[in-house]
C-alpha cells in the first residue's frame, strides 16, 4: 500500500481512536471513583447523539447550539442516573450495583426504542465538516481533521481538570481511597456527581462526532461502541485516565489497520476488540498502564 | 516423628521484610505456641504454611513432604487445617453445613452420583451428617446445628471454626489467636478444649496467641517473634525471664 | 422435620404425575399460542435455574449464558434439519460436510447440543473463572459476543446472518417440561449435596473454602460447565420450538434476560427462578397489546408504542434491584412443610368453625 493510503488510514485511525479515548475516559473515571463498570455509559452516548439530532431536526437550532445543548443535557442525564440508580447501592455488594447499571442500560435502550422509534435516523453533517481536504497530499474528510483536533482539545481539557484543579484533586483522592477522602472533608457525593457529569459530557461530545462520521442513529447504537470503549479502558488500565487514552487510540488505530491490511477479516473486526480484551485480562489484567489500586475488602 | 519442619522461611512484601529466617521443627503430638507483639509476622508464617502466601525464601516440609508454595486446598488435603484471626466462617450457611463442608475434601462420590441422587451418594451424605453432628456434640454446639452460622455469638463462632477445621481430619492444626476476645473463664475452657481435642483427635497443635494466660499455662514450648525475627524459644519459664522478650513486649502484655 | 421423608416423596410423585397428565392433555387440547408460551416458560426455567447454579450458589457473575444457548440451538438445528432443507437454507454458500448430509433424530441431537455446550463451557470457563467480579462479567460478555460474531460469519456452518429456517418443531410440552423437571432435579440434588455446600462456601469466602480443601477453581468450573450444558439443552429445545433462529437471538441481551429472571426470582432460590420464569414469560406475552394502540369501546385509544413492554420490564427490574434486592423468594425454597405450615392454620380454623357450629346447634360443649 502506498504511503498516501497508509497516511489516510492513519488519519482515520487517529480520529476513531480519539473518539474511543473520549468515551473510554468516562468509563475509567467512573470506575476510578466508584469501582463500578457503568454498563449504561454507551447508552448515555446514544442519548447524546439523539438529543443533538432532535435539536437540529425538531427545534431547528443551529448545529453548534444543538451540540452544546446535547452535551449539557447528557451531563445532567448522567448525574440523574447516578443519583437515582447508583447512589442508593453504594454500600451493597458490587455485583448488585453492576446489575443496576445493566438495568439502567436496558431502560435507556428501551425508552430510546419507544421515544425515538426503531427506524434509523440520519444525523446532520454540517457543510463545514463535509469537505474534502488535501493535507500535504493526503485526502481526508475535513471531519476527520476536526475530530482529531477536537479530541485533542478535549483531552487536554480533561488532563487540566483532573491534574490542575481542586476538583480534579478531589476526584483523584476519592479514586485512591474512598474512606480517607471522606475523612478529609471531601464531599464525596459532589465529586461523584461531577465525575458522572464530566464522563457523560465527554460521551456526548464523542457521540456527536461519531454520528457525523457514521450518520445512522439507532437506539442500540451505543452498545457496541460502549463495549469497545470499555475494553479500551481496561486494556489501558481501568482507573487510569492516560490508560484510557492509550487504550482508545490503540483500539481505534488497531481496528482501522487490521481491516486495511487484512481486508478478509473485516467482518471480524467487531470480535477483534473482544479478543484483545480476553487476552489482556488473562495476561495483564491490570492493563497496560494499570496501577495497583487498593482493593476494598 | 517430625510433623512440620520449616527451614529459613522468609517473606518480603516489596521492600518490607515481614518474616526473616524462621525455623521450626514440630513433632507429633506437640503443642507449640508462637507469640509476639502485633504485626510481628505470626499470621504471615501461618499463611505461608497453609499456602495462602508464597514464601520469598525457605522451605516447608509436612511429614517429610515439601509443601512449599503448594495450593492451599492441596495442603489441606495433606492434613493441615487452620483457623483465622478474624473468624472466617460461611455466615449464610447453617452451623451444621459449615462443619459438613469440612468433610467435602474426603468425598468419594462423583458429582454425577450426587446430582442424580444415587444411593451410593446418599450413604456418604448420611455418614457426613452423622459425623458432623458428632463433631458438633464434641464442641458443644449440637443444639444450634440448624441456626445460621453468622448469627452465633462470637465465642461460639470460634468453636464452630475449630469444628470445621477438625472435619477435614487434620494431623496438624494451626490456631490463629483462638482466645481473642475471650474473658478468663472462657480462656480456661478453651485450654481444656484444646487439650481434649488433641487427645481425642490425635492432633499436633501450633498456635498463635496474644493472651499470655493461655500460652504460659498450657504450652510446653514457645517461640517469640518480633518484627519477623525469632528472638527466643523455650519453655514458659525461660521465655518469661528472657530480657529480649520482655523488651519486645515492653509492658504491652494483655490481661 | 415436620413431615416424614416418605410422605414428602409421595406428595412430590403425585404432583409430578398430575403435572404430566395435565401436560399430556394440554398438548392435545390447548391453543398452539398458549402451548408456545408454556414451552417458552419451561425453557426459560432451564436457563434460569442453571444460571442460578453459577451465580446464586457459587457467586460467580457470568454474562455469557447467551453464548451457550446459541451453541445448543445451532447444534440441534443443524442436526435435525434434513439435507434437503439445508440445501434450501444454505443458498449463499453450501453447507459444509459432514453437516450437509446428516440428519439426526431429536434426542441424540439434544444430547449432542448439551455435550457440545458443555465442552465450550469448559473452554470458556477456564480463562474466565480466573477473574473475579466485574472482570469476569466482562470477559464472559465478550465471549458471548465473540460467539455471536463467529456465528454471523461462519457462512458454511451456521448460514451466517441468514439464520436457519424450517427447523423441525419437535419440542412439545412433554419434552420441554420433562427437561425442565430433570434440570430442577439435578440442580436441586447437586445444590443440597456436599458439592452444593462447596459451591456456597466458595461464594461466602473463597479463601476459607480453599483452606478446608476445596479447590475453588475446580468447583467453579464444575458449576460453570454444568450450567453451560443445560443452557445448551435449553437452546436446543428452543431451536426446535421456534423453528427459525439467527445469531442475533443469542446476544448479550439474552444473557441479560436470564440474569433479569434470576434476580427477580431471588438469587440462590430455585423456586424463585421457576416462579420468575413463569411471571416473566407470561407478563411478556400479556403485555404484548401495549406495544400496539388499544381501542376501548367508547372511542378512547390508549396509544401503544412498540417497545413499551420492554420499558415496563426495565422499570420493574430496576425497582427490584433498588428496593427488593432479595427478589421474590430471597434465598428460600418451596417445601412441602412450608405449604403444610400455611395450610394448618386454615385447617385449624375450619375445624374450630365446625366445632363451634356443632356447639351452638345442639347446645353441648366440646367434642
Amino acid at each position: 500500500m502506498s504511503l498516501n493510503m497508509f497516511l489516510q488510514h492513519l488519519a482515520n485511525g487517529l480520529s476513531l481512536g480519539g473518539l474511543y479515548a473520549l468515551i473510554a475516559i468516562g468509563y475509567t473515571m467512573i470506575y476510578g471513583v466508584l469501582r463500578l463498570i457503568n454498563f449504561a455509559h454507551g447508552d448515555v452516548f446514544m442519548m447524546g447523539a439523539y438529543i443533538a439530532f432532535y435539536g437540529v431536526a425538531i427545534f431547528s437550532l443551529p448545529w453548534y447550539a444543538s451540540f452544546i445543548l446535547s452535551i449539557v443535557l447528557s451531563a445532567i442525564l448522567g448525574m440523574i442516573v447516578e443519583r437515582v440508580a447508583y447512589r442508593p447501592l453504594r454500600d451493597v455488594p458490587r455485583i448488585s450495583a453492576l446489575i443496576s447499571t445493566i438495568g439502567v442500560s436496558l431502560l435507556l435502550e428501551n425508552v430510546g426504542v419507544v421515544v425515538f422509534g426503531g427506524r434509523p435516523k440520519a444525523f446532520p453533517r454540517p457543510p463545514l465538516f463535509n469537505q474534502e481536504w488535501n493535507l500535504g497530499g493526503v485526502r481526508v474528510l475535513s471531519l476527520t481533521f476536526f475530530i482529531i483536533m477536537a479530541s485533542l482539545a478535549l483531552l487536554i481539557a480533561v488532563f487540566y481538570l483532573v491534574y490542575r484543579t481542586k476538583m480534579g484533586r478531589a476526584m483523584r483522592a476519592v479514586a485512591w481511597d474512598f474512606e480517607t477522602a471522606k475523612l478529609m472533608g471531601i464531599n464525596i457525593n459532589q465529586v461523584i456527581s461531577f465525575t458522572f457529569a464530566m464522563g457523560s459530557a465527554l460521551a456526548a461530545a464523542g457521540a456527536i462526532m461519531w454520528s457525523m462520521k457514521y450518520p445512522q442513529l439507532l437506539p442500540l447504537m451505543g452498545v457496541i461502541p460502549g463495549l469497545k470503549c470499555f475494553i479500551a479502558a481496561v486494556i489501558g488500565g481501568i482507573g487510569s485516565i492516560p490508560g484510557a487514552v492509550l487504550g482508545g487510540f490503540l483500539l481505534g488505530i488497531g481496528e482501522i489497520m487490521v481491516v486495511a491490511f487484512l481486508p478478509e477479516l473485516a467482518n471480524f473486526k467487531y470480535a477483534f476488540a473482544f479478543l484483545a480484551l480476553i487476552l489482556i485480562l488473562l495476561l495483564k489484567p491490570r492493563g497496560l498502564l494499570g496501577k495497583e489500586m487498593g482493593e476494598k475488602a | 516423628m517430625t510433623v512440620l519442619k520449616v527451614n529459613r522461611l522468609s517473606k518480603h512484601f516489596g521492600g518490607l521484610i515481614a518474616v526473616s529466617d524462621f525455623n521450626i521443627e514440630i513433632d507429633e503430638g506437640e503443642l507449640v505456641a508462637l507469640i509476639g507483639p502485633n504485626g510481628a509476622g505470626k499470621t504471615t508464617i501461618f499463611n505461608m504454611i497453609t499456602g495462602l502466601y508464597k514464601p520469598t525464601e525457605g522451605k516447608i516440609y509436612f511429614d517429610g513432604k515439601d509443601i512449599t508454595g503448594m495450593r492451599p486446598d492441596k495442603i489441606a488435603a495433606l492434613g493441615i487445617a487452620r483457623t483465622f484471626q478474624n473468624i472466617r466462617l460461611f455466615p449464610e450457611l447453617s452451623v451444621l453445613d459449615n462443619v459438613k463442608v469440612g468433610y467435602h475434601l474426603h468425598l468419594r462420590s462423583s458429582p454425577f452420583a450426587a446430582a442424580l441422587g444415587l444411593p451410593s451418594y446418599g450413604r456418604e451424605e448420611e455418614q457426613i451428617t452423622r459425623e458432623s453432628l458428632q463433631l458438633l456434640e464434641a464442641v458443644g454446639l449440637a443444639y444450634a446445628a440448624y441456626e445460621q452460622a453468622g448469627g452465633l455469638p462470637y465465642g461460639l463462632q470460634r468453636k464452630l471454626e475449630i469444628a470445621r477445621a477438625l472435619a477435614t481430619k487434620p494431623r496438624l492444626l494451626l490456631l490463629d489467636e483462638p482466645a481473642a476476645g475471650m474473658n478468663p473463664g472462657e480462656i480456661h475452657e478453651l485450654m481444656d478444649f484444646i487439650l481434649r481435642i488433641m487427645e481425642d483427635f490425635d492432633l499436633t497443635v501450633f498456635l498463635i496467641e496474644h493472651q499470655m494466660r493461655l500460652v504460659m499455662g498450657m504450652c510446653p514450648r514457645i517461640l517469640v517473634l518480633d518484627h519477623g525475627i525469632t528472638i527466643a524459644e523455650g519453655s514458659p519459664e525461660e521465655i518469661q525471664n528472657d530480657p529480649r522478650v520482655i523488651e519486645a513486649y515492653l509492658g504491652t502484655e494483655e490481661e | 422435620m415436620l413431615m416424614k421423608k416418605r410422605d414428602k416423596r409421595v406428595l412430590t410423585a403425585i404432583s409430578l404425575l398430575a403435572l404430566f397428565l395435565l401436560l399430556w392433555w394440554a398438548e392435545g387440547h390447548l391453543d398452539p399460542y398458549i402451548r408456545r408460551i408454556l414451552n417458552l416458560i419451561a425453557i426459560n426455567i432451564i436457563w434460569a435455574v442453571t444460571f442460578n447454579l453459577i451465580y446464586g450458589y457459587t457467586g460467580q457473575f457470568s454474562l455469557g449464558h447467551g453464548g451457550f444457548i446459541a451453541i445448543g440451538a445451532y447444534v440441534t438445528a443443524l442436526l435435525t434439519l434434513s439435507p434437503a432443507q439445508k440445501e434450501q437454507n444454505f443458498f449463499l454458500l453450501p453447507c459444509a460436510w459432514p453437516l450437509n448430509s446428516v440428519q439426526w433424530p431429536f434426542v441424540p441431537s439434544l444430547i449432542m447440543a448439551t455435550l457440545l455446550a458443555g465442552v465450550f463451557g469448559i473452554l470458556i470457563g477456564i480463562p474466565s473463572l480466573q477473574l473475579h467480579g466485574d472482570y469476569m462479567a466482562l470477559v464472559t460478555l465478550a465471549f458471548n459476543e465473540v460467539i455471536r460474531v463467529i456465528n454471523m460469519n461462519l457462512q458454511s456452518i451456521t448460514n451466517g446472518s441468514l439464520g436457519l429456517k424450517g427447523i423441525p418443531a419437535y419440542t412439545n410440552l412433554l419434552w420441554s417440561y420433562g427437561c425442565a423437571i430433570l434440570t430442577i432435579f439435578i440442580v436441586w440434588k447437586l445444590g443440597n449435596s456436599s458439592y452444593g455446600r462447596a459451591f456456597k462456601a466458595i461464594r461466602e469466602d473463597e479463601v476459607a473454602a480453599e483452606t478446608i480443601g476445596i479447590s475453588a477453581f475446580y468447583h467453579k468450573l464444575m458449576a460453570f460447565t454444568i450450567a453451560a450444558m443445560f443452557a445448551g439443552l435449553g437452546g436446543g429445545l428452543y431451536a426446535n420450538l421456534v423453528s427459525t433462529i439467527d445469531p442475533n437471538l443469542f446476544s448479550f441481551l439474552l444473557s441479560y434476560q436470564v440474569v433479569t429472571i434470576v434476580v427477580l426470582g431471588g438469587v440462590g432460590s430455585i423456586t424463585g427462578s421457576v416462579l420468575a420464569s413463569i411471571l416473566y414469560v407470561s407478563l411478556f406475552e400479556l403485555l404484548r397489546p401495549i406495544d400496539q394502540p388499544i381501542t376501548l369501546g367508547i372511542g378512547v385509544t390508549i396509544p401503544g408504542r412498540p417497545g413499551m413492554r420492554m420499558v415496563i420490564f426495565s422499570v420493574i427490574f430496576l425497582l427490584v434491584i433498588l428496593f427488593y434486592r432479595r427478589g421474590l423468594m430471597g434465598t428460600n425454597e418451596f417445601s412441602w412443610e412450608w405449604l403444610l405450615l400455611k395450610v394448618q392454620p386454615i385447617k385449624r380454623m375450619m375445624l374450630w368453625g365446625i366445632r363451634r357450629g356443632k356447639e351452638t346447634n345442639d347446645g353441648s360443649k366440646g367434642e
